[in-house]
C-alpha cells in the first residue's frame, strides 16, 4: 500500500527533514535537520511511530497536498490553517488522509516552521544517513509544485487520532546557553550586559542562523579579529565582527572565527526557530553540570512526550457518518472502578 | 581544566585547553592563533585519542587549532572523558610536524575582476602590492589546513606573513560558490554561495563538494594545492558545460 505524495502547491521554503546527519563535521556537513526537532518528536507520539520519521518543513507557508494511499498524518510545529477537503483540521494532532482527499495547509498564525508528517514514512534513499534537504549548503532541494515523493506504508490506519496540548514555544522567551570554547574571550561586564539584555528577532533568521537585536552596545570579545577559525555547533551565539549577536541553526557552518558568548540547549532551540520577527528573547547561562545534566536521548525524548498524546474525543456533533459507527461495545458488570482499587 | 563557570577565563595562551562545545561534545585547543604546528599537534591529538577506543566517543575531528571530541552522554559522562584524555595533551603538543603530502591539487583560477571584486581592497589593507599578491598565491604550496564552514570546504595555508589581514569587520552578504577568499595568512576556497567576512580575490571552477558527483568530496586534510592564474577568457571557457566541478583542476599523486 505505499503510495506517493503529490504536492500541489508549496509555500517558498518546504523541505524534506529529519534529525538530521551527524557525525560528518570532518567533511564540513553540519547535522542540519528540523529547525524545530521537538515537533518531529511530537509528531512521533502522535502517529504511535517507534522513531522519528521524515516530515515535511514549512517555513511560514504551507501547501496542498494529496496521497495515493491511505495514511495517518500528524501536524505539529508552528500552527497553520489546515483544511481536509474544506473541513478546518486542528494542529498537534493526527488525522486520516485518503486517496482522493486534499489536505490544504495555508500561513502560519503564530511560530514559523510548521510540520506535516504521515505514518506511512517516506522511501527515500538516505544520504549520509539522512533524507533531510541542507539546500543552501548544496544537499537536497526545496520542494515545489508539481513534486512527488514516494511514502511508504502506515502500519495501521485504524489507530485513533491523537492530540498533544498545545506548546507555548511560538512566541519567544528564555534562552538557556551553556559556556563554549570562547565564553572566557569576553569580558566577565559584557557577559553580564548581554545576560541582562532584551533581544528581539531580527528579520534575518533562516535555517542556518537567527540574528538577535538590541538596543544598546555591541558585545566584543578579546583579540576577536585574529582567532583561528574552529568548530561550531548548533545553538552557538556568534558575536560577528559588529559585535551583535547570530545564533547558529541546523544547517550553520561548521568552522567559524567570529567569537561566541556561549551554547544555546537544544531544549530552547525549538523556541528561538520559532520565535516570529520581532519576538522577544532572553539569554540566560546555566553552569556547565547544570547544562549537561539536561541532555536527554532522543529515545528519552520520544517517550516523555508518548504519555501526553491523548486519544482524542471526539463532539459526536462533528462526526458526519456516525450513524455506521458501532456506539456500543465493551458492555461490562459495571464493577471496573471497585476491581481497580484492589490493586 | 574544563570551564565551569563563564566567570572563570583560562587565558594560558600555550598550554592546551578542554572546553565544553555542547552538552555532547568537547574541544581541545592547542592554540589560539593558526599555526602549522597547531594542526600538526591535532593530527597527532586525534590518532591518540582513536587509539584509545573508548566505549562512547562517536567522533574525533581536528580543525587548525583544536579537536572536536563527540560522545554520547548516554554511555559516557565528560568527566570519565576529559580525564582519560588529558594524560595525551602534553605529547600531542610536542614536536609533531605535518606529515608530507600524498596528494598535489593544481588549480585553475581567475584573478581579480568581476571574478576577484576585492583585490584591488585586500591589495590596500595588507600593503601587498596585486603583483605580489599574485605571485604570493601561485608559489606557496599551499596545504588543506582543515574541511569545514561547508561540506568539502577547505581552508588552505598559510601564506607569507604579509597576509596577515583580519577578517571583515562587516561581512559580505555573498560571494558564490568558487570564490577564492583570504584572511589570516589563509584562504578559503568556498563550495556554495555564502555569507563571509574573508575578502574574495580569486573564482575558481574547482568544486570540493558536489552530492551528486561520483566522488562527492574530492579534497582531504593535509592535501597540497597549487593555484595557477588563467585568464578571464580561459576561465570562462573552463567551467563551461563543467558537470563535474573540476574546473579544469588536476591532481597530482605523489609517493
Amino acid at each position: 500500500m505505499s503510495g506517493l505524495l503529490h504536492i500541489k502547491r508549496a509555500g517558498p521554503a518546504v523541505s524534506v527533514q529529519d534529525l538530521g546527519r551527524p557525525g560528518y563535521m570532518g567533511q564540513g556537513v553540519a547535522t542540519g535537520g528540523a529547525a524545530d526537532r521537538q515537533a518531529l518528536f511530537e509528531a512521533a507520539a502522535l502517529l504511535e511511530a517507534p522513531a522519528v520519521l521524515p516530515a515535511i518543513e514549512m517555513a511560514g507557508m504551507g501547501g496542498s497536498f494529496t496521497v495515493d494511499a491511505p495514511t495517518r498524518f500528524a501536524l505539529t510545529g508552528a500552527p497553520m490553517r489546515a483544511n481536509l477537503d474544506g473541513e478546518p483540521l486542528g494542529w498537534n494532532e493526527s488525522h486520516l488522509l485518503q486517496p482522493g482527499e486534499v489536505l490544504d495547509l495555508g500561513g502560519v498564525s503564530e511560530g514559523v516552521y510548521g510540520y506535516l508528517s504521515f505514518a506511512a514514512g517516506m522511501a527515500l534513499v538516505p544520504w549520509l544517513g539522512s533524507v533531510a534537504s541542507q539546500a543552501s549548503l548544496g544537499i537536497g532541494k526545496l520542494l515545489a509544485a508539481g513534486d512527488t515523493l514516494p511514502l511508504g506504508t502506515d502500519p495501521d490506519t485504524t489507530l485513533p487520532p491523537r492530540r498533544l496540548p498545545k506548546s507555548d514555544r511560538f512566541k519567544g522567551g528564555t534562552l538557556r546557553m551553556m559556556p563554549g570554547p570562547q565564553t572566557s574571550l569576553f569580558d566577565p561586564a559584557t557577559l553580564e550586559r548581554a545576560l541582562a539584555t532584551g533581544f528581539t528577532r531580527d528579520a534575518a533568521a533562516n535555517r542556518q542562523g537567527v540574528r538577535l537585536n538590541h538596543d544598546g552596545a555591541p558585545f566584543p570579545a578579546d583579540d576577536a579579529a585574529s582567532l583561528a577559525s574552529d568548530f561550531i555547533t548548533q545553538g552557538d551565539v556568534q558575536m560577528t565582527g559588529d559585535g551583535v549577536p547570530y545564533v547558529l541553526m541546523a544547517d550553520c557552518q561548521t568552522m567559524g572565527g567570529y567569537p561566541r558568548l556561549g551554547t544555546v540547549l537544544p531544549d530552547d532551540l525549538p523556541t528561538l526557530a520559532q520565535a516570529p520577527m520581532g519576538a522577544k528573547l532572553r539569554l540566560e547561562m546555566l553552569d556547565l553540570a547544570a547544562a549537561d545534566a539536561l541532555w536527554q536521548s532522543d529515545k528519552a525524548r520520544l517517550a516523555a512526550l508518548r504519555g501526553k498524546a491523548v486519544v482524542k474525543i471526539r463532539d459526536p456533533r462533528d462526526i458526519r457518518d456516525l450513524l455506521s459507527y458501532q456506539l456500543i461495545s465493551g458492555v461490562t458488570a459495571g464493577d471496573d472502578l471497585d476491581r481497580g482499587s484492589d490493586q | 581544566m574544563t570551564q565551569d563557570t563563564p566567570q572563570s577565563p583560562s587565558r594560558a595562551a600555550h598550554a592546551p585547553e578542554v572546553l565544553p562545545l555542547g552538552q555532547d561534545s568537547l574541544l581541545v585547543r592547542f592554540a589560539r592563533a593558526a599555526s602549522f604546528e597547531a594542526t600538526a599537534a591535532c593530527l597527532a591529538f586525534q590518532r591518540a585519542v582513536e587509539a584509545l577506543a573508548l566505549t562512547g566517543v562517536r567522533d574525533v575531528v581536528p580543525s587548525l587549532t583544536s579537536v572536536s571530541v563527540q560522545f554520547d552522554p548516554s554511555v559516557l559522562d565528560r568527566a570519565t572523558l576529559v580525564s582519560a584524555i588529558t594524560p595525551l595533551l602534553s605529547e600531542a603538543a610536542t614536536g609533531a610536524a605535518l606529515p608530507a603530502p600524498t596528494r598535489r591539487w593544481h588549480i585553475p583560477v581567475a584573478f581579480g575582476g568581476d571574478f576577484g571584486p576585492q583585490l584591488s581592497e585586500f591589495s590596500e589593507v595588507s600593503g601587498l602590492s596585486e603583483v605580489q599578491i599574485l605571485k604570493d598565491a601561485q608559489e606557496t604550496e599551499l596545504r588543506v589546513l582543515a574541511i569545514g564552514f561547508a561540506p568539502g570546504q577547505p581552508y588552505l595555508g598559510y601564506l607569507p606573513e604579509g597576509w596577515q589581514v583580519p577578517r571583515q569587520r562587516n561581512l559580505t552578504p555573498r560571494v558564490p560558490a568558487g570564490a577564492i577568499a583570504t584572511a589570516v595568512r589563509q584562504m578559503v576556497l568556498f563550495t556554495n554561495a555564502s555569507t563571509t567576512g574573508w575578502r574574495q580575490i580569486a573564482e575558481t571552477g574547482f568544486r570540493p563538494f558536489l552530492q551528486d558527483r561520483a566522488e562527492p568530496f574530492l579534497l582531504r586534510q593535509g592535501d597540497a594545492l597549487r593555484l595557477e592564474q588563467v585568464s578571464h577568457d580561459t576561465y570562462r571557457d573552463l567551467i563551461r558545460n563543467d558537470a563535474e566541478g573540476l574546473g579544469g583542476a588536476k591532481c597530482e599523486v605523489l609517493t
